[in-house]
């Protein structure tokens, strides 16, 4: 590889933001030529990922586009690189984020320049946080991105946007301690931060467990996990729709790939041992949440539940150390990572038009916006998990790797479907279905269905649920060889552990 | 002569000062002349400790010595004195305080704080704070037509006095028991085999306690900053900070080295006790320079954390943290210092509502230094709580380095707060365009630095790294 495409990818949205951040002109102008510059950059960005992607060898094993260099002397090293599992993620980044730029252009009515900072500074960190090899690197951009979140739903949101960002920062940063106080326990007591060599080392097992709780609470926090996932519903609920999306799509999966790279890639014989613990919270999650989502009367809070609750399917599936189980987890990652796009862009749309997100404010609107309706049933049934959907591949992947682990979860974990069904479902009817009418709409208004950027961006996470749904080998395929490799030398470690013990 | 040009320093500073104060009485309105004369003097003395760095040297019969770590001190010393000069000036003339005094006292405090840090020998150190501390007595009162400015003063004196005595009590203590004043003789004993000394240890400890203002010495903190004029509590919160904790470690580091075991708990405590009350109490305040005080407070627990310690590791982590620290407060204290309008200043936190729209500047540097203040990575503020904490979890002080980051994360409320009320709340007040120089550099470098500190951290701590094995 002659170029640093990695390192491109992470700061070329920065350095974009430096240009935004030197616009001058009338304020008309500025907004113009923000939208064009964070738009271009990001769909660059977007190009070059594809790039990324096009080059990326999927037989082989191991790291790829592997960049090094030195960095704090003695401690930590600028290492990036990308396997299977994390070449998705950040392909969902770059997707995500220009729909994002998209979805904002006519609702953030003022600072118009700083939202597109911040959303590109999101941007630089999250593709940081799937790129880095180093432990202390990653917790650069894991806490960085807490930064731009934090001003975008406090300063965008809605009315109680100043509780929500708080409890969003406080509690993330509470839980990233633990995280900090592990990485630094392993630099002292191992010597290296760097997670190519860390996974070659056998860490003792009773180490394992301090640094695997660590890493857990932070984790847990930022999935987020029963019963710390208070923060979420009040982020979504407050963020703006770019926010949202950011948040549902892109930030609740870094937790996720954490899980697989470092609990289970650096301390397996801990996963193993705490994994009944996870399952336990992720079991509560699918089901609590779900029964709350049940009950909800806010759109985006309906669907920050359900969020928590499909989040649970990839800790269990990721916990279940089968093929199949962790498969399933990076699939529903993706495939989540669409859907609760597709939803908090609708939800978003519906509020751009009408100013509520109640779920009684409105019925009937297919006899209205039939286009908007059809997306809107679409994703929701790919996110009760419909077969042909990428839901569906997600959620049946995980529940077969967790059958072979213990079925009870996999029963349990199955209801959850049922019971996503059933919010989706109902949802759908009180919004879609029955005669229209629609509260604190003046006579005169007239609701108008999707335009053509709504359209775009709309269908393009359509096609992609549908296409994953049908054909699951495009990913499946890449990540096949990294999830086997992850896998073998946990089964390693583990065997070796336990022929020592006996 | 040859010899003992190192102290050429000092002897600057306090000519300049007799030089300045001469030059004041006969000549009115030189302010603005001499101002700019004294940071040309500064400005050499930087070079010239830059040059002379690797200089070590021991005076008058261990008196008084200069090594690499002392150097580096009086060198942070200077930057701040010179960044006071720059941020002081336009808020002086609007209050009608621009007096040659101001100027004079300055550099007397400063050459108190070189004598500080210089100290070998225990009547040096109390000479060289009592220098000092009178200085800062007087500047805290400097703004006559004040009564809280005179009452800060006063304050302060009669409670700084009480330290000083304490401090006093323990050299003779000090005396009493071992015969001697002399850091590098003390540290000859060893802790069984003089164990009075310890009574020493405790006094000469509160003494110094009450300069850093750590926690149970704090309470003069919030008046003093509050009442004093807001140039003169920046001044406070950062060069005589600096001075004190060098002393810190020196008192700690050279004569008492041998008593690790008998001061490390004290200093657990005082450092948990300043990190907690100083994140808790700043939550209720309102006005910006008591928060500040608070601020400063629970800064100075994390920089005895890495005291307590005492590796190469943790005090270089110290050093670093002090750097960080004055960077911090001195951008901080400038966009305190532009929050002006009409020649009024604006202290409490909720007039800090108008700068963002008017201000975006202003408003962003502010928000990078509360956001590095916090200790949010890739900012300076996190490294600096990084290294701290790195030589604390070496020795396995686990529930330490919780405790403390538990702290971190209670203090990053208020300046949370403080930014939510810069961004989230609606615009109020339109403040002046800044047309002071001085605050426009040092608001633009110290954001600058603490921004990019993450690209190469290393810069710093190689130097500091050389330097620490001075006193270790």
């Amino acid at each position: 590889m002659g170029w640093p495409i990695l390192s491109f990818l992470i700061f070329f949205p920065l350095f974009s933001s430096l240009l935004i951040f030197i616009l001058r002109g009338s304020e008309d102008q500025i907004k113009k030529n923000s939208i064009f510059i964070t738009l271009g950059a990001t769909a660059i960005n977007f190009l070059v990922s594809l790039n990324l992607w096009y080059d990326f060898d999927p037989k082989a094993s191991g790291y790829q586009f592997v960049e090094y260099k030195k960095w704090i002397i003695n401690f930590v090293s600028y290492k990036l690189g990308v396997d299977g599992i994390s070449l998705f993620l950040i392909l969902l980044t770059t997707f995500i984020t220009p729909l994002c730029v998209l979805s904002v252009i006519n609702s953030v009515k003022f600072r118009v320049k700083e939202f597109f900072i911040a959303l590109l500074l999101m941007e630089t960190f999250m593709i940081g946080v799937f790129c880095s090899l180093d432990i202390f690197l990653f917790f650069l951009f894991f806490e960085g991105g807490l930064i731009p979140m934090f001003l975008i739903i406090g300063i965008w949101g809605g009315e109680r946007r100043v509780y929500s960002a708080l409890k969003f920062f406080l509690y993330t940063f509470l839980g990233s301690i633990f995280l900090l106080i592990a990485i630094i326990t392993i630099y002292l007591q191992l010597n290296s931060t760097d997670v190519e060599e860390l996974s070659k080392i056998n860490i003792p097992v009773n180490l394992q467990y301090y640094l695997w709780w660590g890493f857990f609470i932070s984790l847990a926090v930022k999935l987020p996990m029963w019963p710390f996932h208070t923060w979420l519903p009040d982020a979504h609920v407050e963020a703006p729709t770019a926010g949202s999306v950011i948040l549902a799509a892109i930030l609740l999966k870094i937790a996720g790939y954490a899980f697989i790279r470092f609990s289970i890639g650096l301390f397996p014989n801990a996963s193993l041992f705490f994994s009944n613990i996870v399952f336990v919270l992720s079991l509560v999650a699918i089901i609590y949440t779900s029964l709350v989502a049940l009950m909800q009367t806010d759109m985006k809070k309906l669907i920050a539940y359900s969020s928590v609750a499909h989040m649970g399917y990839v800790t269990i599936g990721i916990f279940s150390f089968s093929k199949q189980g962790m498969d399933g987890a990076i699939f529903q990652m993706i495939s989540h990572g669409f859907i609760s796009s597709a939803l908090f862009l609708c939800v978003g749309i519906l509020y751009d038009r009408v100013h509520s997100r109640l779920i009684d404010t409105y019925k009937g609107i297919v006899n209205i916006m039939p286009i908007f309706s059809f997306v809107f049933l679409t994703s929701s049934l790919a996110n009760v998990g419909l077969p042909g959907t990428s839901g569906f591949i997600g959620e049946l992947l995980t529940l077969i790797g967790v059958f072979k682990m213990n079925y009870i979860v996999a029963l349990v974990a199955g209801l959850g479907v049922i019971l996503s069904a059933a919010y989706m479902l109902w949802l759908c009817k009180r919004l879609i279905f029955g005669n229209f009418s629609i509260q604190g709409l003046g006579k005169n208004e007239k609701l108008l269905d999707l335009n053509l950027i709504e359209k775009i961006m709309l269908f393009s996470l359509i096609i992609l649920i549908i296409l994953v749904g049908v054909y699951p080998n495009i990913i499946l395929d890449t990540i096949s060889s990294s999830v086997d490799q992850t896998l073998s030398s946990i089964n390693r470690q583990i065997i070796i552990k336990k022929s020592l013990v006996y | 002569m040859s010899s003992n040009f190192m102290l050429l320093p000092e002897l600057i500073l306090i000519i300049s000062s007799f030089i300045v104060l001469l030059v004041g009485v006969f000549k009115e309105n030189s302010y603005k002349i001499l101002n700019f004369i004294i940071l040309l003097t500064l400005l050499f003395l930087i070079f010239f400790l830059i040059f002379y760095f690797d200089e070590k040297k021991n005076f008058f019969g261990n008196f008084y010595s200069v090594d690499p770590f002392v150097n580096l001190i009086k060198l942070f010393i200077l930057g701040s004195i010179v960044f006071t000069l720059l941020l002081s000036k336009q808020y002086l003339e609007n209050l009608k305080l621009l007096k040659y005094e101001f100027l004079v006292i300055i550099l007397i405090s400063t050459a108190g704080m070189f004598v500080m840090v210089s100290a070998n020998n225990f009547i040096v150190l109390y000479l060289g704070l009592e220098l000092q501390s009178l200085c800062l007595y007087i500047m805290a009162s400097i703004n006559t037509k004040s009564t809280k400015s005179s009452e800060a003063g006063l304050k302060y004196f009669v409670l700084g006095s009480l330290a000083s005595g304490l401090l006093l009590y323990g050299c003779s203590l000090v005396y009493g028991f071992s015969g001697t004043l002399n850091y590098l003789e003390i540290s000859k004993f060893s802790s069984s085999q003089l164990i009075s000394l310890k009574f020493g240890l405790v006094f000469i400890l509160c003494g110094i306690a009450f300069k850093v203002s750590a926690v149970p010495f704090h309470m003069w903190t919030p008046d003093v900053y509050e009442g004093s004029p807001t140039a003169v509590t920046a001044f406070f919160a950062i060069a005589p900070k600096i001075a004190a904790i060098a002393a810190f470690v020196k008192f700690l580091n050279v004569p008492y080295i041998n008593y690790f075991n008998e001061w490390k708990l004290l200093l657990i405590i005082i450092s948990c006790a300043s990190m907690f009350l100083g994140s808790v109490a700043a939550i209720a305040q309102s006005n910006l320079k008591r928060l500040m005080a608070y601020s400063s407070i629970s800064h100075v627990g994390f920089i005895l954390a890495g005291v307590t310690i005492s590796t190469v590791q943790s005090l270089n982590a110290v050093v670093i943290y002090t750097f960080i620290y004055v960077i911090m407060k001195i951008g901080i204290f400038s966009c305190i210092l532009t929050l002006k309008k009409k020649e009024n200043y604006y202290e409490n936190i909720y007039d800090l509502s108008g700068i963002s729209k008017n201000h975006p500047l202003i408003a962003l540097s502010f928000t990078i230094l509360l956001f590095s203040l916090a200790g949010i990575p890739p900012l300076a503020g996190f490294f600096a709580k990084f290294y701290i904490f790195l030589s604390v979890l070496e020795q396995k002080m686990f529930y330490f380095a919780t405790f403390g980051l538990l702290c971190a994360v209670i203090s990053s409320f208020y300046y949370l707060r403080l930014i939510k009320i810069i961004y989230f709340d609606p615009p109020k007040d339109n403040f002046d365009q800044i047309k002071s120089s001085g605050l426009k550099i040092s608001i633009a470098l110290t954001t600058f630095i603490i921004l990019v500190f993450f690209i190469q951290p290393s810069l710093l701590t190689e130097i500091t790294l050389d330097v620490i094995k001075h006193i270790k």
